[in-house]
């Protein structure tokens, strides 16, 4: 029983880690993915926005100043996002001007805006959500017609027109990220080079130099949230191998005490100890790691919600370290306490 | 039998500190044990029969005297040291037998060559003592599955598998039916004919004393 608790509670230490980082890097990485499915080769994002945060906006007027004086720009177009929750957002889309970028959206039911509180929603969000073309989607404290659902993988999770999502958030002529396409992609940072000495305070990054910042690296935020359940990880670990640990020697007090009559130095018995707590950590890790899958599925699947979680392998290792660190420390006390048991009094123990 | 003492006490004291009172528990202690001997210890209960067992046992130093061991003399021995001795010199027989619940009888009798660090396979000539002692068959049962005179025999087997100069048991058969009693105590007896075992026995029982070859009373920390 005892075993059992400590290796549960072990296992969830290991799959809040792995869920955490598994959601970070799950919607990271979704992000970069729909923002590679846009199809563009530069990206322009206000002066002072940064990866994550796309509440900072920036006048549509300068969408002509880099169509018309580049001559390697193929299209250019400008989208607004409204976040409309913690992680849930809703895109304004001019769809002439997008479409031109990659051709636009795939869609699988519907088609395109037929008027404009029209709204276009990605399969995975229609299906979490069990929309159909023709249903009535509640956003903006307003109901839209659904008209189209998408294959998932491009811009965004669900699209309006950029010109209503302008007025209804009172930015008119503001966007929040241009996309830019070239006639040559071989040219972007020459491009690049280029427009960053028109538009001087505003951020220009390619694609591939966009997408590499969707990583936890770039985010401090939840660099540090990381840390800190990695904490709470090793201090749970640690509290219960002690608990745990310290009921284990005291029940086995007269066994060490047989231990030590028999001729067992101090560091066998705590060799012992420190051995169990190993496979304690071990078996927690592993449930820890099945239980990820666990959660995996409930937030990707059961719970309606955009987030995403993914399984990063690596931090299988992390996680299942940090476990046997944690259990280690807790066991250190209870292990020392035993190896300095007293033979005599630990097999007169009742 | 050798005429050199395999354990030779002299003038032997322990006293324990109770708090702010000394507690003697043994008062000059006088004792030669022959190599092969099977010596009886009674005495009512206080008179220093557990302490002096502790002592030759290497558990807890003395505090005067001394005592020589096969040779060692375990005054000057550090606590690491007295482990060492623990594990090539002498053998505990326990009145509740000490076996490790979660172990087979095999792996607890195992468990003693380990921490000797005797990792091989068992000598074949100790397949003859497992034999007398009855066990041949029940070696891969736990503790629980196995009757008490049962237990304490795998702690027989236990006690003797490092071939230990000396073998203690503390009231062997404390625990035991009259059966069981006779059985273990009549073992005892043959390991120390066959094997020339040196065994001490601390025992209330008269009848179980007079398994040995002689006996020593003791009282109030002295041998009578």
């Amino acid at each position: 029983m005892r075993t059992t608790l400590s290796i549960v509670a072990i296992s969830i230490q290991v799959t809040m880690v792995l869920t955490l980082v598994g959601l970070s890097a799950g919607m990271l990485d979704e992000q970069a993915r729909r923002a590679r499915g846009i199809g563009a080769d530069i990206i322009i994002r206000p002066p002072s926005s940064s990866v994550l945060n796309f509440g900072i906006n920036m006048s549509a007027k300068i969408i002509p100043k880099v169509i018309d004086v580049e001559p390697h720009v193929a299209a250019a177009t400008g989208v607004l996002v409204q976040g409309t929750g913690m992680l849930d957002y809703v895109t304004g889309v001019d769809l002439p001007e997008f479409n031109k970028l990659n051709g636009g959206f795939r869609f699988v039911q519907g088609g395109p805006f037929q008027g404009p509180y029209d709204v276009l929603v990605d399969s995975y969000y229609a299906d979490q959500h069990k929309y159909h073309v023709g249903d009535t989607v509640t956003q903006l404290n307003r109901p839209w017609r659904l008209a189209g659902i998408y294959e998932p993988g491009m811009l965004a999770r669900q699209v309006v027109p950029l010109a209503t999502l302008q007025d209804l958030t009172g930015n008119r002529d503001q966007i929040t990220v241009i996309y830019v396409k070239l006639d040559d992609p071989a040219r972007t940072g020459e491009v690049i080079d280029r427009l960053k000495g028109k538009l001087k305070e505003y951020k220009l990054f390619s694609m591939q130099e966009y997408t590499e910042l969707y990583s936890v690296n770039s985010v401090p935020m939840l660099k540090a949230f990381t840390v800190v359940v990695i904490a709470l990880g090793v201090l749970v670990g640690f509290l219960m191998v002690l608990l745990s640990m310290y009921t284990a020697v005291l029940e086995r007090t007269r066994e060490i005490g047989v231990l030590k009559a028999l001729g067992a130095s101090p560091g066998y018995v705590l060799n012992i100890l420190l051995r169990e707590t190993v496979l304690l950590a071990v078996a927690g890790s592993i449930l820890g790691i099945l239980l990820s899958y666990v959660t995996r599925f409930t937030i990707n699947d059961v719970i309606h919600g955009s987030l995403i979680q993914s399984i990063v392998y690596i931090w299988w290792l992390i996680a299942a370290a940090i476990a046997i660190v944690g259990a280690m420390l807790g066991a250190i006390y209870p292990g020392l306490k035993a190896a300095r048991q007293d033979a005599i009094e630990a097999l007169a123990y009742e | 039998m050798s005429d050199a003492p395999i354990i030779s006490i002299r003038d032997l004291r322990k006293t324990y500190h109770v708090g702010e009172v000394d507690v003697h528990a043994l008062r000059g202690v006088n004792l030669d044990v022959q190599r092969g001997e099977f010596v009886s210890i009674v005495g009512p209960s206080g008179s220093g029969k557990s302490t002096l067992f502790h002592i030759i046992g290497g558990l807890t130093p003395p505090t005067a005297g001394s005592i020589l061991l096969d040779g060692h003399d375990l005054l000057g021995l550090t606590d690491t040291q007295r482990t060492e001795l623990r594990k090539t010199t002498v053998g505990f027989v326990f009145q509740k037998y000490n076996l490790l619940p979660t172990l087979t009888a095999r792996d607890n009798i195992e468990i003693a060559r380990h921490i000797a660090h005797k990792d091989g396979p068992l000598d074949p000539k100790f397949g003859d003592v497992l034999k007398l002692l009855g066990l041949t068959g029940r070696l891969d049962h736990k503790p629980r599955a196995l009757s008490g005179g049962e237990q304490q025999r795998v702690a027989i087997a236990r006690a003797i598998v490092n071939h230990p100069a000396i073998l203690l048991a503390d009231e062997p058969t404390g625990n035991l039916d009259t059966e069981n009693s006779t059985t273990v105590l009549g073992l005892l007896r043959d390991l120390n004919q066959r094997l020339g075992q040196t065994i001490l026995m601390i025992t209330h029982n008269p009848e179980a004393a007079a398994y040995g070859h002689r006996t020593v009373r003791m009282r109030d920390g002295c041998i009578e």
